[in-house]
């Protein structure tokens, strides 16, 4: 049983996403003959290349797919570098897991009231100092550059990245490696420049690989705060593929096609440009610069990462404000007057997308912590970890989901399976199974291996050690990769939209739903209702062990 | 109390192809035979191949014997040999009586009664319903201590369980340990790098190099 664990989980994570490609590749080329399309050839390539604009999506995508996960690199980096050692990184290291729970859709909303014409920021300087008595006319959000987009993306990679360096740091002796450098005369942010970051650098590679391949092919951030004309090529992949006429679904393919291609290019030059970052590196690392710009980078570092994750806090602050706002003409800082109006009309709503995402959250996240924990407990009686494991972790995270997922519906729809919760279940667990793995596998490895060579000595069966002992010790990790997964799970919105037919409704799809034409205050409930449900996850998750614990001193606080 | 032999057989064990050690050995019930030397040397993989879990690095041959019983094939768990670490390890969330119940083979017939009595034994009645992080360094490790012996293992190993002790109780624990062990007639190895605990033993000693 338990052997089985680790194949079952490498084909359950690879072979929807083979499949799912491989059934885009013969419509791409003209072939799907359930739509009566029986030629083959470049046709349909040919159309694609010829649609207006499709030279500017592909570029948008691009541009997002390199900038995000630079951008974001960098700040993490410069943050580290001039906080390594100091009391802001563990204060950080317990804001980031809440900041992560938050989905990209909610953020992107948030972002919208702020950065808006009619936002927060421009009322706050209005009218004193802009002299704006309305709104300025100016293409903030959506703009075609895609620059708000991606710091929208940029908000939310930031505690990703930031989780990741934070989870691979312990296994550097960063200290060290900073006092080290420091005795040889360097100032402690250089210092740690030199001689942490090349080390942790690689171990944050393939999740910048994912913070690509994410960006390159985001849907609802896109849809909230990118541009429209044109919009992102994976944009306008769904827009082809739900549209009435079917035919458009050849379209579709070779477009999710060209995604995929764009997001292996932005990879590879991501990896051309690694070698030569890595040569200027090293040239600067051993010129001897040990004092230069120490200063700078000292203020950059702390300052830029309060500025990202104080906006992020301060969008999430203004859903809630939105929700209850009444009036609120422009300049005024604050609403006139507060309501619940929102609320009222929202409310008759609310039940069947709340109740889909929680059962689809509770479900998807239940069987892959069954699996990761069948897995990782597999290995741990071992003694070894099958290498291929990791990269099965992150190929759903690294081909773009708009090119699989749409590939993964097609061929479901020639299937005649029916579309449904149990579909999109199984759609969810494609991204929770390995982000409950990124969650787990550090804390069940790090378990002091003698706590069960203990129990074994004392005649205690595995089994009877893995009830008794390890599942108690390992409760609060296993809480915390279960408020992760259910945060992943609710976070969906193509896998929702896609393998649910549109006719799965969650809190993901609804809020997504109204960023074009939805009203602020509805949009905002329905935004704070999503941030908030895996908010309360992670605060449960905390909290629950603690309580269950609470009088045995050792397992309060240590395990986290 | 009359126990068994615990016998080694032309064990040899070696990591990634370079030989650590071997030993081939008779101890006798209630006698210590005790491993001295270096670390890094192989002495815990002695202890880890003789238990049942030896990492899959290492490689070992030889046969183990409990009287007439060979322990090779057996899985750790019914091994019936009992290990002591450097630390005490009480389960954390566990209670002190029920980390003692969690040794008490199923098969016992009044077991809650078992646990009072070696809480008894050892000075600690009325403390089965502590968290075991209030008690101190000796009290830890006499429970440790108890919770092997009621787990009714036909042999012992020592893994250096007096170096973490302060001074003044590593004394006092290492006598109660062989006196305790001694009157079970367990047979014992001993791990550890300090002549004290060699001499308090009193069996006969192995240097390796």
């Amino acid at each position: 049983m338990l052997r089985a664990a680790p194949w079952l989980m490498i084909a359950l994570l690879t072979l929807p996403v083979l499949a799912g490609l491989s059934a885009i590749l013969l419509p791409a080329f003209g072939y799907l003959p359930a739509l009566q399309h029986n030629g083959f050839g470049l046709m349909v390539w040919r159309e694609l290349l010829e649609t207006p604009g499709i030279g500017r999506s592909a570029g948008l995508s691009l541009s997002a797919a390199l900038l995000t996960p630079l951008l974001s690199l960098m700040l993490v980096m410069l943050f580290l570098a001039s906080t390594s050692g100091t009391r802001w990184a563990s204060a950080m290291r317990r804001l980031v897991a809440p900041l992560l729970a938050v989905p990209h859709a909610a953020a992107a909303f948030g972002l919208a009231f702020l950065i808006a014409p009619s936002g927060f920021l421009l009322r706050l300087i209005s009218p004193e100092l802009s002299g704006w008595q309305r709104p300025p006319d100016l293409l903030i959000l959506n703009d075609p550059l895609g620059l708000t987009m991606m710091l929208g993306l940029v908000l939310k990679e930031i505690p990703f990245l930031l989780l990741m360096a934070l989870a691979a740091l312990p296994q550097l002796n960063a200290d060290q490696r900073v006092n080290m450098a420091r005795s040889l005369g360097y100032r402690p942010i250089l210092a740690w420049l030199w001689t942490v970051a090349p080390a942790l650098y690689p171990l944050l590679r393939l999740p910048l690989f994912a913070v690509i391949a994410f960006a390159s092919a985001t849907v609802d951030v896109a849809l909230i705060l990118g541009p429209t004309l044109p919009p992102t090529l994976s944009v306008r992949i769904i827009g082809w593929f739900s549209d009435p006429d079917l035919n458009q679904r050849l379209l579709a393919s070779a477009a999710a096609l060209l995604q995929l291609m764009i997001t292996l290019s932005a990879i590879g030059v991501w990896i051309a440009a690694e070698k030569i970052v890595a040569r200027l590196y090293r040239a600067l690392l051993l010129s001897g610069h040990r004092r230069h710009g120490h200063a700078l980078l000292n203020v950059l570092g702390k300052s830029l990462m309060v500025i990202t994750l104080g906006t992020l806090l301060i969008s999430l602050l203004l859903l809630v404000i939105h929700a209850f706002a009444g009036p609120w003409r422009f300049p005024d800082n604050l609403p006139a007057a507060w309501t619940l109006q929102h609320w009222q009309s929202v409310g008759p709503l609310l039940l069947a997308p709340l109740g889909n995402t929680l059962l689809l959250g509770l479900v998807s996240t239940a069987v892959a912590v069954l699996l990761v924990v069948a897995v990782l407990e597999h290995e741990s009686r071992q003694g070894r970890k099958p290498a291929q494991i990791l990269w099965a972790i992150y190929i759903p995270l690294l081909v773009p989901q708009v090119a699989f997922l749409y590939g993964l519906t097609l061929l479901l729809e020639q299937l005649r399976w029916q579309p449904g919760l149990l579909m999109v279940g199984f759609a969810h667990s494609l991204f929770v199974v390995p982000y409950v793995y990124l969650s787990l596998a550090e804390p069940y490895r790090r378990l002091d291996p003698r706590w069960q060579q203990l129990a074994a000595t004392l005649g205690a069966s595995p089994n009877r050690t893995w009830w008794h002992i390890k599942l108690p010790l390992l409760l609060a990790p296993l809480a915390t990769a279960f408020a992760v997964g259910v945060a992943v799970s609710i976070g969906q919105y193509l896998a929702t939209l896609l393998t649910g037919a549109g006719r799965v409704s969650t809190l993901t799809t609804e809020a997504v739903a109204l960023a074009s034409g939805g009203t602020r205050g509805t949009i905002a409930v329905w935004a704070l209702l999503q941030a908030a449900v895996p908010m309360l996850g992670f605060a449960m998750a905390i909290m629950l062990p603690r309580l269950w614990w609470r009088k045995r001193r050792d397992m309060t606080g240590q395990l986290t | 109390m009359s126990g068994v032999c615990l016998t080694l057989k032309d064990v040899h064990i070696s990591l990634h192809g370079k030989a650590l050690l071997q030993v081939n050995t008779r101890i006798e019930p209630g006698a210590t035979l005790t491993v001295m030397g270096p670390s890094g040397i192989g002495k815990s993989s002695l202890l880890a191949y003789v238990a049942g879990f030896l990492a899959s690095d290492f490689s070992a041959s030889g046969e183990i014997f409990l009287g007439e019983r060979c322990l090779n094939s057996l899985p750790a768990e019914q091994r019936g040999i009992g290990l002591l670490f450097q630390d005490p390890l009480l389960f954390p969330q566990l209670s002190v009586a029920q980390n003692l119940l969690f040794a008490v083979p199923r098969h016992v017939s009044h077991r809650q009664q078992q646990v009072d009595q070696a809480l008894e034994a050892v000075g600690l009645k009325g403390f089965g319903d502590r968290d075991p992080a209030t008690l101190s360094g000796g009290q830890k490790a006499r429970v440790a201590l108890q919770r092997l012996l009621l787990s009714q293992p036909k042999a012992v190993l020592l893994d250096e369980p007096f170096s973490r002790l302060d001074a003044h109780l590593r004394q006092d624990i290492r006598q109660h340990v062989f006196q305790t062990l001694r009157d079970a007639a367990l047979p014992t190895i001993l791990v550890t790098h300090d002549v004290d605990d060699a001499a308090a033993s009193g069996g006969s000693v192995i240097e390796l190099s």
